[in-house]
């Protein structure tokens, strides 16, 4: 098997017994970007020199008998909001297009620890906000598997990157599905972490509740490497959870026994794709074949997630966003510009004697901030402040943001219930396979409905991941997700590894002209 | 439509975004939408339930009362817009325009 289509836990077999080199891995790697990422464009920018002088300088260190860390010289992609100091790190948005951060997020600190090559910047939508990569401000990114569909996202560029074989491993953030549905439509395996599992320090925020930060790779074993070296407790994020990383490699192949798997009903009602629910179910029945039970159950809550999700995500939003003022960094208006605009609305108005209009009109300082966040923010980023500044405004944040953190408890409640029946949940990632680019675009609605059965996840804090289980007849990936109860991770991944002890679909690759 | 364009235009402000005519004949009718079907939440019944801001029980996390490193000063102006040697600056605030 080439360098490029083998998974990163067989190159770093290669890698210890010098088969190969961190430079031959990375210089393949550059090859397969430089012929495929004109089309597939997963990618934001690309580090050669960068990765080549990193990936030497490990080799060197590794023939001198010197220790290498866990990661030993494997390539890297990263989603592009993990701050890195001194190089550009844009989250898909003009407001950061020129931002480099004056330090490094701890998940970039622990994989230049463990030695990883960080090879490049992947497409996202911006500030990680929707499911199709369409958001990026940088363009469209295509799915390899057909250059006429989304490749999912908002981990869109991280999850092409992986099924185009550019790189072995890619990190992505999940806050209502981003890294689970692109991975699901991409066909291959990426993880949502437990809230608090993994540090949030430089991840540049959406929705901080829910936010979390998440593996994406081509094995079950894969995930459970990179997830080994990015999780751990940070004095750095309050919110991360100081309890101890278990080896996940080590236990990934001892198969789960007696496992009891619920099938949740309502999962399998209106909405899901025929052949989506035909490769679920068969999933299932592969889990079966293995020993485990399979049993439906209820999560009455569920079909709320959505809602519940479109409140609280844009109210964090619409707060976390509030930081980007042009006056501290990233993206400022033209202020000759602007005090031109001012000027001429003033007189306007004053000529009309409108002296309402005229003491409403902007003070500079707010007509700055206006158009410094007016040009800098995409439509959907708007559309998210908007929303969550009207749900927080006085008069209304009963009715909805209230509202919503008490559905959150119900949801959450479904699942404490679920995991008393059951060890893990199964489903679908998404409703239907990879749609085409431009067909939900002007409907942000159906948009956001693609998020039912993984947003729920985010809301409750719990485990969740996504493994190929299947192909659609035009030739798409289908998505099995996996539920687990908070840090139980090390289930999810040794479930994942039996299904594909039992199953190729994840070896599957789209064929790239 | 649980909003009016009276009301975009106010939350426009607050969120300090300015929206062009076309701009906000648009967020009215979708923001419009997406409310609209955010009140698919008043038919669950959560009398007595306990609002969930977070997922975890968050406690005070403290660290010992040492000074450390901070970002020097210049690092952090470094990436600002519009700078002097020790402030962020901004169009004035005070006095006449």
């Amino acid at each position: 098997m080439s360098l490029i289509e083998s998974t990163a836990t067989e190159l770093l077999g290669q890698l210890q017994s010098g088969r190969t080199t961190a430079v031959e891995i990375a210089a393949a790697c550059l090859k397969q970007i430089d012929r495929h990422d004109a089309k597939i464009k997963a990618f934001l920018r690309v580090d050669r020199d960068g990765a080549l002088a990193r990936a030497a300088e490990i080799d060197a260190r590794r023939k001198a008998g010197k220790p290498v860390g866990r990661l030993g010289g494997l390539p890297v992609a990263v989603k592009d909001l993990l701050c890195t100091k001194g190089q550009r790190t844009t989250c898909g948005s003009r407001m950061l297009e020129n931002f480099r951060p004056p330090y490094d997020a701890t998940v970039i600190a622990k994989l230049r620890a463990a030695d990883a090559v960080l090879i490049g910047r992947t497409n996202m939508d911006e500030f990680a906000m929707g499911g199709s990569n369409e958001n990026s401000a940088f363009g469209l990114t295509h799915n390899p598997w057909d250059l006429t569909r989304i490749p999912g996202g908002s981990s869109g560029g991280a999850a092409a990157s992986l099924a185009a074989s550019m790189v072995p491993l890619s990190v992505g953030s999940d806050t209502g599905g981003s890294v689970r549905q692109p991975a699901g439509f991409c066909g291959v395996l990426g993880m949502k972490p437990t809230y608090g599992r993994v540090s949030r320090y430089g991840l540049v925020a959406f929705a901080s509740s829910l936010d979390q930060i998440g593996p994406l790779g081509r094995s079950a074993e894969d995930i459970a490497l990179l997830l080994e070296v990015i999780a751990g407790g940070d004095p750095l994020d309050s919110t991360s959870v100081d309890r101890p990383v278990p080896k996940y490699t080590e236990s990934i192949a001892r198969p789960l026994e007696n496992l009891r798997i619920g099938l949740v009903r309502e999962h399998f009602g209106e909405g899901l794709d025929a052949e989506v629910e035909a490769a679920v179910r068969e999933a299932t029945r592969v889990y079966q074949s293995l020993g485990a039970t399979v049993s439906e159950l209820s999560m009455p809550h569920g079909k709320y997630a959505v809602a519940t999700y479109y409140i609280i995500a844009p109210c964090e939003a619409s707060s976390n966003l509030a930081r980007y003022d042009g006056a501290h960094y990233g993206h400022r208006t033209d202020e000759k510009a602007m005090a031109v605009e001012l000027a001429a609305q003033r007189k306007a108005l004053q000529q009309t004697g409108d002296s309402r209009k005229l003491e409403a009109l902007d003070n500079p300082l707010i007509r700055m901030y206006r158009r410094t966040r007016a040009e800098g923010f995409g439509a959907e980023v708007k559309r998210r402040i908007m929303i969550g500044t009207y749900a927080l405004s006085a008069g209304y944040y009963d009715a909805y943001y209230l509202k919503a953190l008490k559905v959150r408890r119900l949801i959450r409640q479904d699942y404490d219930r679920a995991f008393e029946q059951v060890d893990l949940i199964a489903g679908p990632v998404a409703p239907t396979p990879a749609f085409e680019i431009g067909e939900k675009v002007d409907d942000p609605l159906a948009m956001y409905l693609l998020d039912l059965y993984t947003a729920s996840a985010n809301l409750a804090g719990i485990a969740g991941m996504s493994i190929p289980c299947g192909l659609s007849t035009g030739g798409l990936p289908i998505g099995l997700q996996l539920q687990a109860p908070p840090f139980e991770e090390e289930r999810l991944l040794r479930a994942a590894h039996m299904f594909q002890q039992a199953t190729d679909w994840h070896t599957r690759r789209p064929e790239l002209s | 439509m649980s909003i009016s364009r009276e009301e975009v235009e106010k939350v426009s402000l607050l969120g300090r975004l300015l929206l062009g005519p076309g701009e906000l004949e648009k967020m009215t009718s979708q923001m419009g939408q997406i409310l609209d079907y955010m009140h698919l939440l008043s038919e669950v019944d959560t009398e007595n339930v306990e609002p969930m801001a977070h997922a975890l029980d968050l406690t005070n996390v403290l660290r010992d009362d040492t000074p450390g490193v901070s970002l020097p000063r210049d690092e952090a102006l470094a990436a600002a817009p519009h700078r002097d040697d020790e402030c962020f600056l901004v169009p004035a605030v005070l006095g006449d325009p």
